[in-house]
């Protein structure tokens, strides 16, 4: 089967756009990501949209009708906040089957101010938030991030410190919604949302696209590999039983579905983690990033808090980690996000990153979760030079 | 021992399904064993997630007794749910993982222990549905460490 590049790839600056739809943000996207790869519509043969709150309204649809109706096969996703990498995934698939050799993904969602995720009404009888713990997401997030501190003595402050360096990393981010930094007394001050999350350690809802343009080998050969991404893996699980994953109230398990994705994408890009040089992890609360790092394997069991401490997965660090921002300042607009993060990855391999180039990267890993729940593990080869 | 609840006709609702009360008034918390292969569910699906047997459940009330394994105190939530409180996942003893709230402790990290043994227990929930309908919930309590 064929190899599959990332021929051209990009996204808008995220933020907050009342006056767009999702599909003019999500066309916005497209025709960047096509300009990049230097094709046009005509040239696509299948389009792969992530849109989870359109989810019934095909957005591909309307992307096309803002971008060119060629009549090419159109899927819509919907996968919780795994939503783009399920989308990026179904278009490798097209192209690794050998059906396609020109295929885009695209992800969007416009989320406004949509505050709190997770949990409220919608049912009969009385509502158990509030009486039977919490739905809400970054309780949920809060409770694996105590987890861990129950078994490895994790801190507050080490989770806080995770949203001071993602913050920092925005700030060489022209692209994120945000570019300030967070002091830790900052963060540790800010309003409790969910101990121990306080706001500053909640991701952004905004706005925002991404979209890439996906390649076969040979499609790749013709029309160029210097700037052509590697897809070395792409890995998709859904949550395998767990006995504390407990359905009747909400209580996901975050970690088992990450940890089944992982091995196989190792696997299947026949590297390991020691041999990563970024990641962009799915940091929707900061405790969420703790628990990634071992999940991942980028460190080992109980050491994601000593980690931070050290500075390893800053830029700079051993193993930098979410050097976009993150979701926590980048944002989070859900079905973006899983493109977005792969944006960041090929911009690094590319070398075209500025300010934030991690240098000399030659591998790179993107990983996504969605509650519900859904992990996206992509892992990504700078271009052959 | 578990406060009692309402008696008389008008009974309170259960918040849950898997909340019953027995023959005597007392109410527990039902649970729902694989008998394959020992899974725990307290909402029992059609085949077994863990070893996909079909037809081979049985009901027993759940431990009353577990281990504090994560918590979260929740400042912000939704609108009528009254903050702060404790959402806390209870290991029951024998198995079984469930989430509620965790009462009889203040919402301050310095006072809750995570690994520490907590039990269940049953109240009559602060509100009411649309119909004026009471309900039955559960929650957990840190139990007293004897000495």
């Amino acid at each position: 089967m064929s190899d599959v590049y990332v021929l051209g790839i990009d996204m808008i600056k995220f933020g907050r756009f009342p006056d767009e739809s999702p599909a003019t943000l999500g066309a916005k996207a497209a025709l960047m990501a096509l300009d990049d790869a230097g094709l046009n519509i005509g040239d696509v043969q299948a389009l792969y949209n992530g849109c989870l709150l359109g989810a019934g309204a095909q957005v591909g649809q309307q992307i096309l009708a803002q971008i060119g109706q060629t009549g090419i096969p159109v899927v819509n996703c919907a996968n919780a906040c795994a939503t783009g990498a399920t989308a990026f995934r179904e278009a490798w698939i097209g192209v690794k089957s050998g059906i396609y050799d020109v295929v885009l993904a695209t992800g969007v969602e416009q989320m406004g101010k949509a505050g709190l995720l997770g949990g409220g009404g919608g049912r009969r009888g009385i509502s158990p938030e509030g009486l039977l713990g919490s739905s809400t997401m970054p309780a949920v997030f809060a409770e694996a991030g105590m987890d861990h501190a129950r078994q490895y003595g994790t801190t507050f402050e080490q989770f806080a410190k995770v949203s001071v360096k993602n913050h920092h990393h925005s700030t060489l981010n022209p692209k994120s919604m945000y570019q300030k930094e967070t002091p830790l007394d900052m963060v540790m001050g800010a309003e409790m949302i969910a101990y121990p999350n306080t706001k500053l350690m909640c991701s952004v809802n905004v706005d925002g696209a991404a979209a890439a343009v996906l390649v076969s080998e040979k499609k790749a050969r013709e029309l160029g590999m210097g700037r052509a991404v590697k897809i070395r893996a792409s890995v998709l699980t859904s949550d395998p039983y767990s006995e504390s994953n407990t359905h009747a109230v909400r209580n996901p398990d975050v970690n088992t579905l990450t940890r089944k994705a992982a091995a196989p994408a190792y696997e299947m890009a026949g590297v390991g983690p020691d041999d990563l040089n970024l990641v962009e992890l799915h940091d929707c609360f900061a405790s969420a990033e703790i628990l990634h790092y071992e999940n991942l394997g980028l460190v080992k069991a109980g050491e994601a808090g000593r980690a931070i401490d050290a500075d390893e997965t800053a830029l700079g660090g051993r193993i930098p980690v979410n050097v976009s921002g993150g979701l926590l300042s980048k944002g989070h607009p859900l079905g973006a996000t899983g493109i977005a993060n792969i944006y960041e990855v090929s911009t690094h391999l590319r070398g075209e990153a500025d300010k934030r180039q991690v240098q000399g990267a030659q591998l790179g890993l993107t990983h996504v979760i969605g509650l519900g729940s859904a992990c996206g593990i992509h892992v990504l080869e700078k271009p052959a030079s | 021992m578990p406060e009692s609840p309402a008696t008389g006709e008008a009974r309170p609702l259960p918040i849950v399904p898997f909340l019953k009360t027995a023959a005597d008034g007392k109410p527990y918390l039902e649970q729902t064993v694989c008998s394959k292969c020992g899974a725990v569910f307290f909402d029992p699906p059609l085949a077994c997630r863990k070893c996909f047997a079909r037809d081979s459940f049985s009901k027993s009330p759940a431990p009353s007794h577990g281990e504090l394994l994560r918590y979260s105190i929740v400042h912000r939530s939704f609108p009528g749910a009254e903050v702060p409180f404790v959402s806390a996942v209870i290991g029951f003893d024998g198995g079984g993982v469930l989430k509620g709230n965790l009462m009889g402790v203040d919402p301050d990290p310095a006072k809750i222990k995570l690994g520490s043994t907590g039990e269940t227990s049953f109240q009559v929930a602060p509100k009411k549905d649309k119909e004026g309908n009471e309900y039955l919930m559960y929650c957990f309590r840190p139990c007293q460490v004897t000495a």
